[in-house]
């Protein structure tokens, strides 16, 4: 669906910001409602997707995995072949084209996992446009080879030290930022979340994953799939893979979120199937939150899904009953990232890993005529020394 | 008349307004530093109740707000504090706070609650009348001003907007960034209240970046009001006994006056 005029599907969404940054807003829906009907933008954007981000990306029918599970055909969306490594790059290179439409001089991210922040950086590059990114100390701890990526690209690399040291703080490190030199400085959100146009725009950069999946099944395979399984942390992966099959009721949605040490361990980051609504970085959506209102520390094994808040399509969709939500944890999100390694030979992301452990679980309940799709949003090279640690070692 | 409105009544007066973060960095702190602040003259306190992700803070006010929620300050002991500290002044009391911890407790029971305790008016720097609609309903009802604020990027459609909203005063951003004192500020403001004093005969109170007696007559040369924060809780760091931002306080009062 469309968001209505003030940025809402359904009572989520809208715009909870600091009025300095209302004609910011303004200016980013102008231009980007303009861009909408730009042809030379979207050829310039399909372009680059093309010969710099490597699109299409394959579907791929994992024959092996399949096998082993012993029911439902599982066929993966292979995101994780894209330059930089993840679904990531789809929005940076629509952004930053936009950005650089604005005239905007210098360009601003944040990131958990890094993946936001390597595609930001590679994008930044490429364009020739100065790149900071706000990165939480924890996550710059856990996720070093990234950090050490995006300087190589060039982009500055901004620690952040305040409250929980990750994706969170990142966010509100970037919005200070932004706040202070909007006049000049472009906010690459990497998710779909934050303030209207931000959810829709991010989905619609996104969405040319669901778009090439919906091609791919009817040209290879002469029908939609029966479910397809994403992660969500903030959600873009999920939504850019879910939009183009709204639609098509036959299809189920399914969204993993991370349930870390388990739910009720109170240490997850399971936003939708344990939280409450409130507002968080600019949006009415569902978060976890305390007794007062505050926003609380979230826990997953990946820093792409450690974070309390959720992109307010998401919440409208559970709401609906359009998608449904589940919770993997840590312990099942490694079963599924050593699984695909060794079923496939493909390495996923963490992220990924948590959609990849809920999906082999269903199809092994389901018959063999059904087909279940993983959107595999990112490959797992940048998690071996958390895997390593997880695994007790290098064995 | 509210007290509020009786601040800006009064001829010729400039209105001081402190900030403070409540429970920081105690609660007897707090119950100690608003009585001193109404005692040194100070027109209005803008109670922060502390919220985890306040995104328009600087350092100052983040540290603030981390501390307090660490001694365990919710909306509901806030509310508390400020029956208490109705005992001791009669100084206007506005509480300052993001809008997710209000949404939460419920905006009828905490418009409610916060009238019951004393409170004259609400600021929330993430609600613009965008999304505001629901809570100047209710604040109105209440009799509790919903303090709106303008930014020097604000539109003129904006300006006219806000105009139209804000109850009891404008909180006027001095610059385009948080809260937070900044060395060699240049205030740049003129225009921009030119401008907003076209669209309304509201007050208009001036913060951000506020932090010495100068800058504070400089302000109110053109406001109606000069807003200090961060200066005044780096200061309550200073000695136990807040002599500093008493005698902070008292001598901006005299460089605004004199």
């Amino acid at each position: 669906m469309q968001p209505d005029k003030n940025g809402y599907f359904g009572e989520y969404g809208g715009r909870f910001v600091p009025e300095t940054l209302i004609p910011v807003l303004d200016e980013l829906e102008d231009t980007y409602s303009k861009l909408k009907e730009d042809t030379a933008f979207w050829a310039e954007l399909e372009r680059l997707s093309r010969v710099y981000s490597g699109r299409p990306t394959p579907l791929y029918f994992a024959e092996s995995l399949t096998k082993h599970c012993g029911g439902a055909k599982i066929l993966l969306k292979r995101e994780d072949l894209l330059h930089t490594g993840a679904h990531k790059v789809n929005n940076a290179l629509g952004q930053g084209l936009l950005a650089k439409k604005m005239g905007k001089q210098r360009i601003i991210a944040e990131t958990g996992a890094g993946q936001h922040g390597v595609a930001t950086a590679a994008v930044c590059a490429m364009l020739g446009i100065k790149c900071a990114i706000y990165m939480g100390e924890e996550d710059i701890r856990r996720q070093s080879l990234n950090v050490f990526r995006m300087k190589q690209m060039g982009a500055e690399v901004i620690p952040v030290c305040s409250g929980s040291r990750t994706l969170k703080d990142a966010v509100n490190e970037a919005i200070r930022d932004w706040v202070t030199n909007s006049r000049d400085t472009y906010f690459l959100f990497g998710s779909v979340v934050g303030p209207k146009p931000y959810p829709q725009m991010v989905r619609d950069f996104q969405s040319v994953i669901g778009k090439e999946t919906r091609e791919q099944m009817l040209a290879e395979y002469k029908r939609l799939p029966d479910y397809i399984v994403a992660c969500v942390g903030g959600g873009s992966n999920a939504i850019g893979m879910f939009y183009p099959f709204i639609e098509d009721k036959q299809v189920n949605l399914i969204g993993c979120e991370a349930a870390g040490c388990g739910i009720e361990s109170g240490k997850h980051a399971s936003t939708i199937c344990a939280g409450t609504v409130g507002m968080l970085h600019g949006a009415r959506s569902y978060l976890l939150q305390d007794e007062n209102g505050q926003i609380m520390e979230t826990h997953s094994i990946s820093a792409g899904l450690d974070y309390p808040g959720v992109g307010p399509e998401h919440s409208y969709l559970n709401d609906s009953g359009r998608a449904k939500y589940v919770a993997v944890d840590d312990k099942q999100t490694l079963e599924g990232f050593q699984l695909l390694c060794r079923m496939e030979g493909i390495m996923p992301a963490l992220e990924s890993s948590h959609a990849v452990y809920f999906a082999t679980e269903l199809a092994k309940k389901l018959d063999e005529d059904k087909i279940v799709v993983i959107n595999l949003s990112g490959r797992g090279d940048k998690d071996i020394d958390i895997v390593i640690n997880a695994l007790g070692g290098i064995r | 008349m509210n007290r509020i409105d009786a601040v800006f009544n009064k001829k010729g007066h400039k209105a001081l307004i402190a900030y403070v973060t409540v429970g920081y960095p105690s609660i007897e702190a707090t119950m100690k530093i608003v009585p001193l602040l109404a005692d040194s003259c100070c027109d209005i306190i803008e109670l922060g109740i502390p919220f985890s992700d306040p995104m328009a803070d600087g350092a100052t006010i983040q540290h603030a707000s981390y501390c307090a929620l660490q001694n365990g300050i919710t909306p509901k002991k806030c509310l508390d504090m400020v029956k208490e500290l109705r005992k001791k002044t009669d100084v206007p009391l506005v509480f300052m706070t993001y809008y997710n911890p209000v949404y939460n407790y419920g905006l009828d029971k905490f418009c409610k609650d916060s009238i019951a305790s004393g409170i004259d008016g609400l600021i929330i720097p993430d609600l613009t009348p965008d999304e505001g609609g629901e809570l100047e309903y209710i604040t109105g009802k209440q009799g509790m001003d919903l303090i709106y604020l303008l930014s020097p990027t604000s539109t003129k459609e904006r300006i006219e907007l806000v105009a139209r909203k804000s109850r009891g005063f404008i909180y006027m951003v001095s610059l385009t960034g948080v809260t937070g004192t900044r060395d060699n500020m240049k205030l740049d403001i003129d225009n921009f209240i030119a401008d907003v004093r076209k669209a309304t005969a509201n007050p208009l109170c001036v913060g951000f970046g506020i932090s010495t007696p100068e800058q504070a007559r400089q302000v109110s040369r053109l406001a109606d009001g000069v807003i200090i924060g961060s200066q005044i809780i780096k200061l309550m760091e200073k000695d136990d006994d807040f002599a500093s931002v008493g005698k902070f306080i008292k001598k901006t009062r005299q460089t605004m006056d004199g």
